[in-house]
């Protein structure tokens, strides 16, 4: 093994610190946690010469060393902590050139820590168009630092970094201000105090804990020195802002050359459009529409490829090993349509980042957050909820996950725990059916009751969630507060690498983190119902023989089928929770088919399939069939079982239930906590009995 | 009379004059809304609310409750 170094990639948001990231690392990399809290970490591996390796870590986007959120909290900890094992030997400041000045202000807090720094200004190619020009010796002379000019665009600069890294040695660490003069008396008490201490660094960490709340740090303990009050702190730290503008507006004064004439009009010409206070939401409306119509739409020729192919690999393994018995079941129906019902979230999943990462990237995204702010936040939501909420109509699954991109925890919170309430595509196919099945056919005003009914339960997922989203923001407690300001950054053409890494870094997360809960559950429901205790489910050949007057084997197979279904575990468990979904309206059938649609909403119709015995007729006709069996249902006593009482009881237990473990498993990992998917199982699906039962009991 | 961002309308400038507010967050003044920087309200969301403006070369979005706690002396241009 050669010898690493730590490099720290630390920048505002929106300056291509990303982009370098990717230009270094490529490939290597990999996201994992901070322990316990939500912020992914996300390091990579950089080679330099003579097999020296570069450990980089890409911090989260922050303007100053001040935090106001968790994630830029992490940025300062770690700067604070010289014994953290990720401590850097070196900080890469990334800057644009357009906003060098306000990147400068981070620059010159980081270089007062002492830590060695490179400036590293990306998009260096469009200097010459942008009319600015660098007096680069200059500024390395007057900042004590090393400049690197890249352009992630073209790919130039990215050798010439990565020199200045492996030199990092050979980098001042002279700071860039006399941090005392913010408050000369006040700094000079303080390093009396800690004589041992930097005293910008007991500055921040003074700020820091009347900013944000204490901070896990063992190194120092300052709780022993009076501060001041949080309004003086506050004007010190404004007064230290305004130090550090005019230390930076000197500099670039002679260093910095901008001819405002060669500034282009793209982003007034662009926003004039964007953010039209009419063209501005037609146009975000048809960016949902899209969207909306790839993970709807498109995704579903790779999801049948997908289905297909794994359906065929299951009968694969059963014909090719037939003497394994268990296990061959276990492989092919427990283990291989398991990975198949992970693999199938994919194309929706790359689609609906797709989409996202080249929202983002072209700066586009913070045009929604201004244009839907103020709807949005009386809900407690963000702008950038309703990307989420719209997809969640696709999918819940990808639509958790693309709530990342929101800043604020609590907005990203409330949106991760309402969104399950909007009409996923895998509540279709049970909707069709009982619609089908309990509303009348016939029209009003050329719409029919049963489209009408369809239309009416994706609405009323809709406004669910956005009502709960309400009463949310009303419950939840933040520790922190939180302020809306959003960067406009420049208009540009997203970067295809860009784009592809966070597709893949996506997809592989879910398949890697939310995907192993998923294959656990799906085979325990597997094991549930293949598996029974006892005589009947053993010797269900026999006992459906005796009974059954049926000449045809392949009724006879369906009738042996519904048995074991019947007497299997899942089967017991739908006859146990029968006393409690009777007040629904539901018989121990319905029962199982609940259960069963813990692995996926849709299983609801095949279950009903197996258990009604009409397994094996023909594809088409399948639904039909159900349909049929499921109409001529009868309680003992023969009144019918589907009506138009236990029919929307049953509607409404759809449309709110928290009935999905692969939804369940993505919140988990999103927020780390088994607390919230916990929450949102009990409350989503009390909700969902709550209203069942008082539509039943109000109907009947 | 005392003039905040607040009463800006689309295409105006001014001059900070005082931020020291308690209630302006930290982040808006390190991105620039310092006493003697300009302001240029470059467009403003429906009933006015979110503000989009451009101060010390920053392009950003803020509240108008946020916009109106930034005295400023109007400039026009």
């Amino acid at each position: 093994m050669g010898k690493q170094l730590n490099v720290a990639l630390i920048g505002n948001p929106n300056t291509g610190k990303t982009s370098v990231f990717n230009a270094l690392t490529g490939l290597n990399q990999k996201v994992g946690n901070y322990p316990g809290i939500t912020v992914d970490k996300k390091q990579g591996v950089c080679k330099l010469s003579r097999g020296v390796k570069a450990n980089v870590l890409d911090l989260p986007g922050t303007y100053s060393l001040n935090a106001s959120s968790l994630d830029e909290n992490v940025v300062i900890e770690l700067l604070l902590n010289k014994n953290d094992k990720d401590y850097p030997d070196v900080a890469l400041i990334v800057s644009d050139v357009e906003t060098l000045k306000r990147n400068l202000l981070l620059f010159t807090q980081i270089k007062d820590l002492k830590i060695p720094t490179i400036l590293v200004i990306n998009m260096s190619d469009l200097m010459r168009r942008k009319g600015i020009a660098l007096d680069i010796e200059l500024l390395e002379a007057k900042l004590h630092t090393k400049i690197a000019l890249v352009s992630t665009r073209k790919n130039t600069g990215i050798e010439e970094l990565k020199q200045l890294i492996e030199g990092y040695k050979t980098i001042s660490t002279e700071p860039c201000l006399d941090t005392t003069l913010i408050d000369e008396d006040y700094f000079q008490s303080l390093q009396k105090a800690f004589p041992n201490q930097d005293v910008y660094k007991l500055w921040l960490v003074i700020t820091q804990d009347a900013n944000f709340g204490k901070i896990t740090r063992q190194e120092l303990d300052i709780s022993r020195f009076k501060t001041k009050s949080n309004q003086e702190l506050k004007r010190l730290q404004q007064k230290e802002a305004i130090k550090r503008y005019q230390f930076i507006n000197s500099i670039l004064k002679e260093g910095q050359t901008i001819d405002r004439s060669k500034a282009t009009g793209l982003r007034s010409k662009l926003d004039r459009i964007l953010i039209h206070k009419v063209w501005g939401y037609v146009i975000f409306f048809l960016v949902l529409l899209s969207i909306f119509q790839a993970i709807y739409d498109w995704a579903t020729v790779p999801m049948d490829l997908i289905d297909t192919t794994f359906a065929s690999l299951a009968e694969w393994v059963k014909v090719t090993f037939p003497g394994g018995g268990k296990v061959t079941d276990l492989v092919a129906e427990g283990i291989v349509s398991g990975i198949g019902g992970i693999v199938i979230f994919i194309p929706q999943i790359a689609f609906l980042f797709l989409f996202i990462s080249i929202l983002e990237e072209s700066g586009y995204m913070s045009r929604v957050v201004f244009l839907m702010d103020r709807v949005m936040r009386r809900f407690g939501l963000s702008g950038k909820s309703l990307v989420p909420l719209i997809s969640g109509t696709a999918c819940a699954i990808p639509a958790v996950m693309a709530t990342r991109n929101i800043e604020n925890w609590k907005e990203r919170l409330i949106t991760i725990l309402v969104v399950p309430f909007t009409t996923c595509s895998a509540r279709l196919p049970v909707y069709l059916i009982i619609i089908a099945l309990v509303i009348p056919e016939g029209s009003i005003i050329g719409l029919s009751y049963q489209a009408l009914t369809l239309m009416a339960l994706y609405l009323l997922g809709f406004g669910m969630a956005i009502f709960s989203a309400y009463i949310l923001d009303r419950i939840l407690k933040t520790k922190y507060k939180t302020f809306f300001v959003v960067e406009m950054p420049n208009y540009k053409l997203p970067l295809l690498k860009n784009v592809i890494i966070t597709v893949i870094e996506k997809t592989k997360t879910f398949v890697f983190e939310a995907g192993k809960i998923i294959l656990a559950i799906s085979i325990i429901l597997w094991v549930m119902a293949s598996y029974g205790p006892g005589d009947k489910f053993n010797n269900a050949e026999s006992y459906v023989k005796e009974t059954s007057t049926t000449q045809s084997t392949s009724e006879l197979n369906d009738q042996i089928a519904a048995f074991k279904l019947e007497h299997s575990y899942i089967g017991i468990v739908g006859k146990t929770i029968e006393p409690l979904i009777k007040p629904l309206g539901y018989d121990w059938k319905v029962g199982i088919g609940l259960v069963a649609s813990f692995a996926a909403r849709e299983v609801f119709v095949g279950t009903l399939a197996t258990i009604y015995s009409v397994g094996s007729a023909g594809e088409g006709e399948n639904i039909e069939t159900i349909k049929t069996k499921m109409a001529n249902e009868t309680y003992a006593d023969g009144t019918k079982v589907f009506t138009l009482a236990s029919g929307i009881s049953l509607l409404l237990f759809y449309a709110f239930a928290m009935q999905c473990m692969s939804t369940l498993a993505i919140v988990r990992r999103e927020t780390k906590t088994w607390k919230w998917p916990i929450l949102q199982l009990i409350g989503m699906t009390a909700i969902a009995y709550i209203c069942a039962l008082i539509a039943f009991q109000f109907l009947k | 009379m005392r003039f905040t961002i607040a009463d800006l309308k689309k295409g105006e400038k001014g001059i900070i004059t005082d931020s020291s507010s308690e209630n302006i967050p930290l982040k808006l003044l390190e991105m620039g809304c310092l006493p003697g920087n300009e302001v240029h309200l470059l467009q403003l969301a429906p009933f006015s609310d979110p503000m989009y403006l451009n101060v010390n070369d920053s392009f950003l979005a803020i509240r108008k409750e946020t916009a109106a706690l930034i005295v400023i002396e109007k400039t026009n241009g």
